[in-house]
């Protein structure tokens, strides 16, 4: 049977990928210029920014299949398994984005950490998608365990906007406003912007190829089980047979 | 009867029964305030950190009170006849009810521990604020608990799970309560005016999270196996 | 009180299926059971027993097959079987820190009865006054069992479906047990339980189906007392 997740979809999207993205390390590392401020340090951005997008675009993702299985009775665990997939490899894209902002913090700054809203907002989002992963890797019936990582989901789409806001208004006490933002006082010719822009592109077709991959796994996975009803149902009416009480 | 007071009088009936609140939780809240003292060892900083670290005191006796709230309806399996007899986010509501009873009770006596261990005063003026403060963020900390420990209520490591889902979530109802609480207690920071304004944060967050507590918990309760 | 069953009939399964995790609990089964009856559902451990029960009580989705329980169909709405049905598992669903009373109460406020009816319940499973005003965490195993019947009966549940109701009780609360099943059908409920005792002398049930491998195998109608 069909043990290869790859169709000539995701080759080629993962074909165009790697070309989109050995250009945007080419033009990163060597075609843009240098900040006039930070220096080479700017470079950073060039992974970070895409990151984040992806972060957020793997949050979205996840809560429109989530809200889809919740809505739709018959595709439940199709689409619980594309929200599970997203946040596997959104929850991998946000530990980027946290590294690669702390990176460029360091760098620019000198410190790992500043409680600017972006950057906490995104901490907040990674801690609530561990958790999410935490309540899917529950041994149970895949039909509750869709209903409750559905549920907490989109409770997620409630949270995350009302945790950015109250941090929004948390440091507006503290009057830093965007000083510490590293990409606040960058300027972006023409070049850095279509590198930027070429990234964030990259790095969405690198989202979807492992997305689709991940979610035909899983749905390997749960086939194995579906197919064999039948031949179950045969066996387990058999353990009746011979030993009918006369 | 009304269903919701029902419920909510069972769970305050059972708790009145079997003190749990009152001979353990209330030790171990007043405990963190303590402990809390003994880490930062400045009474300077504790003076000005009081009101964050009241709210924090809560948030962490809210997961002892929410367990017990649940491994009284899962222990015996009464959850399934409950979910027989009353619609489901009445029975969100009941529980939600009698949590935030004894959550409004802790909170007093992790205000007045504050009073009494960090030293701090409260005028006059202020004390419609700090009344306030407590009912609407104790209001929020009961749905978001009853909502989240209905996610975990029987599952094995719950105990460890829900603070891991739940405080997340909380993050900005400890903000709004602790700026608000800092300006009830008198902070030079934040004035009255700016703790109303995160009074109306405190608000907002309940009545959300109370509405999607209210519908989330038909499909959470939803038996497959 | 009678039944208000437009059908008459309690439970009516055509080829039931009930896959959970991949596995046929329930491997096809047919059932047909009216309103009123007094009905023992006997098999070893694993034969489906437990399955078919929270079929009937709506906590499991129907895979494949017809199922239809109080008139409601279970493929397309089993919520809506619960309030109608109850389910006494191998727990009893007893608050352990309330007496017998308050639990009953309790749920006779939930559906809106009244004293007299609790009062009426506690009477008719034989609880008296001082076990009512006992704590549940404190009443023996027979006790709570009784308990539970009251809720049962508190509920006007129409459907009673109980999982090995007798285990854990001596001879003498069995026959007490009996004795409280057959009463309940009198009053217009239909009661079907899950055994897997073997022909228990004194045990009058007028029907008994047999399940094997997730199916019905025997289906005995008996007379008087004793079984064939």
């Amino acid at each position: 049977m069909h043990d290869m997740t790859g169709t000539k979809t995701t080759r080629a999207i993962g074909i165009i990928a790697l070309l989109v993205t050995a250009w945007v390390v080419i033009s990163a590392f060597f075609i843009t210029p240098a900040d006039q401020v930070q220096g080479d340090s700017v470079r950073i951005m060039y992974a970070h920014v895409p990151t984040a997008w992806i972060a957020y675009l793997a949050f979205i993702t996840t809560a429109i299949a989530s809200g889809f299985s919740l809505a739709r009775r018959h595709r439940t665990l199709g689409f619980d398994r594309v929200a599970g997939a997203s946040a596997e490899v959104g929850v991998l894209f946000m530990a980027l984005t946290l590294i690669t902002g702390s990176l460029w913090g360091r760098l620019t700054w000198g410190t790992f950490w500043q409680w600017d809203p972006r950057l906490t907002t995104t901490l907040f989002l990674f801690v609530t998608y561990v958790g999410y992963l935490a309540v899917r890797r529950i041994d149970g019936d895949p039909r509750q365990r869709a209903r409750r990582s559905s549920v907490i989901a989109l409770l997620a789409v409630l949270e995350i906007p009302l945790v950015h806001f109250s941090v929004v208004l948390w440091r507006s006490l503290h009057q830093e406003a965007s000083v510490l933002n590293p990409d606040g006082d960058v300027r972006l010719d023409g070049l850095m912007l279509f590198t930027l822009f070429s990234g964030v592109v990259a790095f969405t077709l690198i989202f979807a190829w492992l997305v689709i991959h991940r979610q035909r796994l899983m749905a390997l996975a749960d086939l194995d089980r579906v197919v064999g009803l039948d031949a179950a149902i045969s066996a387990r009416r058999a353990e009746g047979i011979g030993s009918a009480a006369t | 009867m009304n269903v919701i007071a029902v419920i909510a009088k069972k769970d305050l009936l059972i708790e009145w029964r079997t003190r749990t609140l009152m001979a353990r939780v209330v030790p171990f809240a007043l405990l963190v305030l303590v402990m809390f003292a003994v880490a930062l060892d400045s009474e300077p900083l504790l003076l000005r950190a009081a009101a964050g670290l009241v709210w924090l005191a809560l948030l962490f006796s809210t997961m002892l009170v929410v367990q017990r709230s649940f491994d009284v309806e899962t222990q015996d399996g009464v959850l399934d006849t409950l979910l027989a007899c009353a619609n489901p986010s009445r029975v969100f509501f009941g529980k939600a009810t009698a949590l935030f009873v004894q959550l409004f009770a802790l909170g007093v006596v992790l205000v007045v521990g504050a009073v009494v261990l960090y030293g701090v005063a409260i005028s006059g003026d202020r004390v419609v604020l700090l009344v306030t403060v407590v009912v609407s963020a104790t209001g929020g900390l009961a749905v978001v608990g009853t909502l989240y420990g209905a996610v975990v209520a029987n599952l094995i490591g719950r105990d460890s799970l829900l603070p891991l889902l739940v405080l997340p979530v909380l993050a900005p109802l400890l903000i709004a309560a602790s700026r608000s609480t800092e300006a009830a207690f008198g902070s030079n920071t934040i004035d009255v005016a700016n703790g109303w304004a995160w009074v109306g944060v405190l608000v907002v967050y309940a009545v959300v999270f109370g509405s999607a507590g209210a519908l989330a918990f038909a499909p959470l309760t939803e038996s497959d196996a | 009180m009678t039944s208000f069953v437009a059908s008459g009939t309690a439970i009516s399964l055509s080829g039931a299926v009930v896959a959970l995790r991949g596995f046929p609990a329930l491997a096809g089964v047919d059932m047909t059971i009216a309103c009123g009856e007094l009905v023992a559902l006997r098999g070893g451990n694993g034969t489906g027993k437990s399955t078919l029960l929270r079929l009937c009580a709506g906590l499991v989705p129907l895979t494949r097959g017809q199922a239809t329980v109080l008139d409601v169909e279970l493929g397309k709405e089993r919520a809506h079987v619960r309030h109608l049905v109850g389910l006494m598992g191998h727990r009893n669903g007893l608050y352990a820190d309330l007496t017998a009373r308050e639990n009953v109460q309790f749920v006779a406020n939930l559906v809106g009865a009244t004293h007299a009816d609790v009062d009426a319940a506690l009477q008719r499973l034989g609880i008296d006054a001082r076990v009512a005003a006992t704590r549940v965490a404190a009443l023996s195993a027979g006790q709570r069992r009784r308990t539970a019947l009251a809720i049962l009966v508190v509920r006007r549940a129409q459907l009673w479906l109980l999982d090995e109701p007798h285990a854990g009780l001596d001879a003498v609360a069995r026959e007490e047990l009996d004795v409280i099943l057959r009463d309940a059908t009198r009053s217009g409920a239909t009661v079907v339980y899950a055994t897997h005792e073997v022909d228990r002398p004194g045990l009058a049930t007028p029907r008994t189906i047999t399940l094997q491998g997730g199916r019905v195998v025997s289906d005995e109608q008996s007379l008087g007392r004793g079984t064939r």
